[in-house]
């Protein structure tokens, strides 16, 4: 997996989605992840996603127990949302996004 | 100490054990944890599980070439590494060395959001990173319970456990997973559901306020073990266990004799002192001289020129090295030669167990020929008297085995002597001296004997024991028709004994003068009668020779006149006689 998106652009949300390898809770959380911000922050996101098969040096970093865990680096404080984020209120919520539909 | 698991059939394949290299817990464990399978040590809260993991690994790396992988789910590396500091463990240097890593992995319920689902594949991709990246042998994931308070699927997680468990058996490596202790139950969440091999738990239990750390197997598939609550100790040289319960009786015996330090009472003991190597009690109420005692034996060891440790309950050595350079005896040099150790805590300093890992501890580290114990009694404040017991039965063969000789001294509450000593010891030790106050004539006075001395020929009486300015001694009691006298009655008796020996001597000569006289009065008597009874006998004699010799006369005069008749009657030419 590369990155989706990658700029030098400031964003208002810089993500950061740790899986391993291509399982199906890795894809069903990027796939729903992608929905999510294309939904509501197109255009200001930026999702970076580390396969920690391939590096399995940087869970320490983040302190990833959990996979698929989504980080929230931007804005602090960091957040993290684990599991295949299929429940977009949560996902939503735990992101500090103010859902555009109410 | 259990079997080893060598004694079985040599064909057998035998479950592999990974050294811990900590003190005595490989030897409980008859050679340490089972190689390639995880272990679950559990117990409450501070109660040296995260110790005695971390010792594990520290151990493993630097004396048996192991690295090892500490996850730290509770503390941060650095804070690890300051805490055990104190133990000489250098977690840094030894970070720095790749013998071990420290990881630590940090969950806060409040950053952490779960939707849907997920597994625990990123904690097994970092422990897997760092378990190859030092080529790690050990484990510990301390405490991994954490997980159950970070997130919130206990389904998930129970499932992801054990597929932990079975990765980490896959993996090869011996690991420890420490476990906080629960109501009920092992661990709060059941690790030992998943941790089947080999559990350890850890106790620290509080008596009289006073705290004892115990360490427990609770199983060990596959491996004979100790099943007792064994004592350990945290230390400066970090975890000390030990296996001090012996249940066999079989250690060598000396028949070796070693002097008292009293000639009098090595008398008392057959003329040669105790046996070397055996136990030996001396009891006796408040000042009677036992401490006295037990720094003489000290002394005369270190004259032999032998080690001896004196453990002091009561006094601080300094105060004993006063003491006793007041009746003679300078400890001190010993000290200064390196051949006397003196050790002073209160008893209430740890608990008893913690006093028997000390002294095992460090009679281990001396390599003593004696030690001294002044006194058990106040131990018993620290447990009870079945308690104190036991620690001494415990103590006393571990002593015997090493072949030390061991003196104790006790403080007997009451003064009714034939009764036992409150530590209930006396049928433990191989010889009882008892030091008793012999109260009359308004002083006090002590008196020695010798309750009993396993294997010799000793004394039955009641010595005086008395202590001057050059060291003890024992002096007869004077055993009279007034009873038992000691001190000053037994002076006073001593010197109207000599009073009377004296007149007695004189009255004896003047009898003697007295029958010669009498015997002079009876002689001359006797020689009087003698010559009464010969002038008798002469007189006697004399009327029988004169009656001879008037017999003889008149038989010559009658001859003559006859013969003068015949003459005459010649003429007749006729004898009238004829």
């Amino acid at each position: 997996m590369a990155k989706a998106k990658a700029s030098k652009k400031e964003y208002k949300w810089e993500l950061r989605l740790y899986v391993a390898g291509n399982t199906p809770k890795s894809v069903a959380a990027l796939t729903n992840l992608k929905r999510y911000c294309e939904e509501h922050m197109k255009d200001q996101y930026i999702i970076e996603v580390i396969d920690l098969l391939v590096q399995p040096q940087l869970a320490e970093g983040d302190q990833i127990l959990a996979v698929p865990t989504l980080v929230r680096k931007v804005p602090v404080p960091i957040r993290k949302i684990i599991g295949d984020l299929s429940n977009e209120e949560k996902v939503l919520v735990g992101l500090n996004i103010r859902p555009v539909k109410m | 100490m259990p079997p080893s698991p060598k004694k079985t059939a040599p064909s057998l394949p035998r479950l592999r054990k990974t050294p811990t290299g900590i003190t005595g817990l490989d030897e409980i464990t008859g050679g340490g944890l089972p190689t390639g399978r995880p272990s679950l040590i559990c117990g409450a809260a501070g109660c040296g599980k995260t110790l005695l993991s971390l010792e594990f690994i520290v151990r493993g790396a630097t004396a048996y070439d192991e690295p090892g992988v500490f996850v730290a789910f509770e503390e941060k590396a650095e804070e690890l590494a300051l805490n055990v500091a104190s133990l000489g463990f250098d977690l840094l240097k030894l970070q720095k060395e790749k013998k071990i890593r420290v990881d630590y992995v940090h969950i806060d319920r409040s950053e952490i959001e779960e939707t849907g689902e997920y597994d625990l594949d990123g904690l097994f991709i970092r422990l897997g990173y760092a378990i190859d990246s030092i080529g790690a042998k050990r484990v510990v994931l301390d405490t991994i319970e954490n997980l159950f308070t970070g997130l919130s699927n206990q389904a998930i997680l129970r499932a992801e456990l054990r597929r932990l468990f079975g990765w980490l058996k896959e993996k090869g490596v011996t690991a420890i997973i420490t476990g906080e202790r629960g109501d009920g139950s092992l661990t709060r969440q059941g690790l030992e559901e998943y941790v089947s091999d080999c559990v350890i738990l850890l106790d620290n239990r509080i008596a009289n306020q006073i705290s004892t750390r115990l360490l427990r197997i609770v199983k060990y598939r596959g491996s004979l073990h100790g099943t007792n609550e064994y004592p350990f100790l945290i230390d400066a040289e970090g975890i000390s266990v030990l296996p001090v319960t012996s249940l066999l009786l079989d250690h060598d015996v000396s028949t070796k004799r070693i002097s008292s330090g009293v000639p009098a009472l090595d008398d008392m003991l057959g003329g040669k002192g105790f046996y070397r190597g055996s136990s030996v009690l001396i009891s006796g109420t408040a000042g009677t001289g036992k401490t006295s005692l037990a720094a003489i034996f000290a002394n005369e060891t270190c004259v032999r020129g032998e080690r001896c440790i004196y453990f002091a309950f009561e006094e601080s050595p300094m105060q004993i090295i006063r003491n006793m350079k007041s009746i003679g005896i300078d400890m001190k040099r010993h000290l200064d030669s390196g051949l006397l150790e003196m050790h002073a805590s209160r008893p209430t300093l740890f608990g008893l167990e913690m006093h028997l890992v000390d002294i095992h501890k460090k009679v281990t580290r001396f390599r003593p020929k004696a030690v001294i114990l002044d006194p058990i009694t106040n131990l018993v404040t620290v447990g009870s008297v079945s308690e104190v017991k036991s620690m001494l039965i415990r103590l006393i063969d571990f002593l015997q085995a090493e072949g030390i000789t061991v003196l104790f001294t006790a403080l007997a509450l009451n003064t009714i002597v034939s009764e036992q000593t409150d530590e209930g010891v006396s049928s433990l030790v191989d010889a009882w001296l008892l030091v008793r106050d012999i109260e009359s004539n308004g002083e006090r006075n002590r008196g020695l004997y010798i309750m009993k001395s396993r294997g010799m020929k000793h004394s039955n009486q009641v010595r005086e024991f008395v202590i001057t300015d050059e060291g003890l001694d024992l002096v007869d009691v004077y055993l009279g028709p007034d009873g038992v006298l000691t001190g000053s009655a037994r002076d006073a008796q001593q010197i109207s004994e000599a009073t009377g020996r004296i007149l007695r001597t004189h009255a004896l000569s003047q009898k003697d003068v007295e029958i010669g006289r009498k015997r002079k009065v009876l002689e001359s008597k006797v020689a009087s009668l003698h010559a009464e009874f010969e002038s008798l006998q002469d007189e006697l004699n004399r009327s029988y020779i004169e009656e001879d010799l008037r017999k003889e006369v008149m038989e010559q005069n009658r001859r003559e006149q006859t013969a003068g008749r015949q003459h005459k009657n010649t003429g007749n030419g006729k004898s009238k006689s004829k």
